[in-house]
């Protein structure tokens, strides 16, 4: 094959498109397979387009934004994404390779591929729908969780008189799943209930059973004598709902002391004791018994608390001791030492500072969700401070 | 975060010359002065910077509301000159960054000395009785192009843009990594900048201005050149005969010797 003609021939007809232009996308040359892929016709385009005449609009402020400022900078550019507008007037998408030859300053121009690219671009665009639905759906879910995880935790606990009372929680990761954590404080007959729990796993499913945990809590009171006897009831409705999933709880039946202070009945289904924080240190009230829902044996039991003025009890979920750096826990030290620096704080202060410690812990991403509810008697002083106020 | 470290700041030429700040437009980042920007520091202290969402700046920075209108982008120019304690500026900004100019030197007007505007636009859209040579369908499109161009760009690769400024055996991975950045961001950027009307803030401006106009621009046509020098009391208008929206890498002579006639 003669060398010169051999190479215009592989020019003109090359599987690709190939266009030389001037610096500034004024075209000089276009081979036969650019013409034939667009319907141009040479005399149409050399001296007279300019590559950006031949793009549509948004191409076109793509070609000035980008595609010209990288040849300028680096002398080349790949994989330019654009349509071509064709002589009949609709489009063709194609991918632009392209590199600057010449030194700066000196005459230079700009040698451009061009492949048609029609399937791979239609499947491109599939792809990018696909991506943007699931990222919406991703949106909705995470807006589900949070809506349905809103209303397993009170906007605000109740104010009850001669009590001082706060409550935090705080989702794992993102917060872009429901968890199982919970708590409530609701009046009975015999007083007021404040509950905490936790039930295994996330999602929809754990959602459904802490929605049941809720409800057969506020319900149960009014046919139990005792804690122990709610949370019995709790065990056999999520037994009956024939789940995976298991809870655990605390629950304490607050009454108020004639003389102030309070007493709380105590009753835990395999949930973690509370600290009792009194002027002589911390201690862990309740005695440990089953999760709710797993085993068909129950071992629960009431226990009764005093707490005086000035005493707190601060009830959390497992995800405060359990929290994880590496391969450390948060602890049980660790949570005696943070509620005993701030045991003359206020309730808020308490759980605020301990969600923060067990937060500062994990760098501020939480391995799992973190509820904390404080149940503190205001020392008699303040009390009498808050009654004449 | 410093604020130099945020909009990856490079501060070069003499340390008591008068502050020149060089501001990239859309699409690409301070590269875009590469050839204009030395020819200054013998005379000057120039400044380089990369728009937050842009280059290699901290993109954890973007905050989509700050950056929803040009204010949060002359925000940026803004604290990087009270960083720097810059006083007596001379403001090139190519393209969007014109405007972005104005807005900082109509906030802080004794701050600024001189605007140089490359390429500007204060609208992208027709409006009743004024051609800006879009319309909003065309700024749908360009997003559309964006999407289609940036389909490679992954998670993985900010921290190799971010991280390795100079490292060549990157080189094939950072492809067009000049005009490349996070694609929600690019396309958040285009919107602000192709569908933003500062017209009435050329009105307010007090700051002595150059225009700079090339030839065959079609993103800011010669009449909407005119337009701005019109809008600006006192600017100078100057027609290069450099084509397209990129002189500063174009005709970088050109644009060099134009911006110092007019200092």
């Amino acid at each position: 094959m003669d060398l010169t003609s051999g190479f215009e021939e592989l020019f003109e007809d090359a599987p690709c498109g190939f266009l030389v232009t001037d610096a500034d996308g004024a075209i000089r040359r276009a081979n036969r397979t650019f013409l034939t892929m667009t319907g141009h016709r040479a005399e149409d385009l050399v001296g007279r387009a300019r590559v950006q005449d031949l793009l549509p609009v948004g191409d076109r402020i793509f070609y000035e934004t980008h595609f010209a400022p990288l040849l300028a900078l680096q002398s080349s550019a790949r994989e330019i994404a654009v349509d071509f507008r064709r002589a009949a007037g609709d489009r063709l998408p194609v991918l632009l390779n392209a590199v600057m030859k010449g030194d700066p300053g000196g005459p230079r121009e700009i040698w451009i591929c061009v492949f048609a690219a029609t399937d791979r671009r239609s499947y491109e665009q599939e792809l990018l729908l696909a991506r943007q639905r699931a990222e919406h759906s991703e949106k909705e879910a995470r807006e589900l969780a949070g809506i349905l995880q809103a209303s397993f935790i009170p906007p605000g606990l109740p104010h009850v008189d001669g009590l001082d009372l706060a409550g935090v929680y705080r989702p794992a990761g993102l917060g872009d799943e429901v968890g199982g954590d919970f708590y409530d404080m609701y009046e009975t007959r015999d007083g007021w209930a404040l509950v905490i729990g936790d039930v295994s796993g996330k999602g929809a499913e754990a959602a459904v059973v802490t929605s049941l945990a809720r409800y057969t809590l506020r319900a149960a009171p009014a046919r139990e004598p005792t804690p122990s006897a709610i949370l019995a009831s709790l065990h056999h409705a999520v037994v009956r709902e024939r789940t995976d999933r298991f809870v655990t709880v605390a629950y304490a039946q607050v009454s108020l002391a004639p003389g102030g202070g309070c007493l709380l009945t105590l009753s835990l289904g395999g949930h973690p004791q509370p600290v009792h924080l009194t002027g002589g240190g911390a201690s862990r009230v309740g005695r440990p018994g089953s999760l709710l829902g797993m085993l068909r044996r129950l071992n629960l039991s009431d226990v009764t608390v005093e707490v005086r003025p000035g005493e707190s009890v601060v009830f959390f979920t497992d995800g405060v001791i359990e929290a994880r750096r590496d391969s450390d826990l948060f602890g049980e030290d660790r949570l005696e030492r943070v509620l005993l620096e701030t045991r003359d704080e206020s309730a808020s202060d308490i759980a605020g500072r301990l969600l923060q410690e067990v937060s500062a812990y994990q760098s501020g991403v939480l391995s799992d969700d973190v509820a904390i509810v404080v149940l503190k008697v205001p020392n008699e002083a303040t009390a009498v401070e808050g009654a004449g106020s | 975060m410093s604020v130099l470290v945020r909009n990856h700041v490079k501060v070069s030429g003499r340390p008591d010359g008068r502050p020149l700040v060089f501001a990239h437009g859309f699409g690409c980042d301070q590269n875009m002065w590469r050839l204009v920007a030395p020819a200054f520091e013998d005379t000057y202290k120039v400044v380089l910077f990369d728009y937050v969402g842009a280059g290699r700046s901290d993109l954890s920075a973007y905050d989509p509301q700050r950056y929803s209108s040009l204010h949060g982008y002359a925000q940026d120019v803004l604290d990087i000159c009270h960083e720097l304690d810059l006083t007596d500026v001379s403001f090139v900004g190519h393209s969007v960054s014109s405007l972005v100019g104005v807005l900082a030197a109509n906030a802080e007007p004794d701050r600024f000395a001189d605007l140089v505007l490359v390429g500007p636009s204060p609208r992208y859209i027709d409006d009743d009785g004024y051609v800006g040579g879009f319309s909003a369908q065309d700024i749908e499109e360009l997003l559309e192009s964006l999407d289609s161009n940036y389909l490679g760009w992954s998670s993985q690769m900010a921290p190799v843009i971010m991280g390795n400024p100079e490292r060549p055996e990157l080189g094939e991975e950072l492809a067009n990594s000049f005009c490349r950045t996070d694609p929600d961001i690019a396309r958040r950027f285009a919107r602000v900048t192709f569908m933003s009307d500062n017209r009435a803030d050329l009105d307010k401006c007090r700051t002595r201005a150059l225009v700079l106009q090339c030839a065959n621009d079609v993103i800011a046509p010669e009449a909407v050149g005119r337009y701005v020098h019109a809008a600006l009391p006192g600017s100078e208008l100057v027609l290069m005969r450099a084509t397209g929206h990129c002189p500063n890498l174009s005709a970088p002579e050109e644009t060099i010797a134009a911006i110092k006639a007019f200092l």
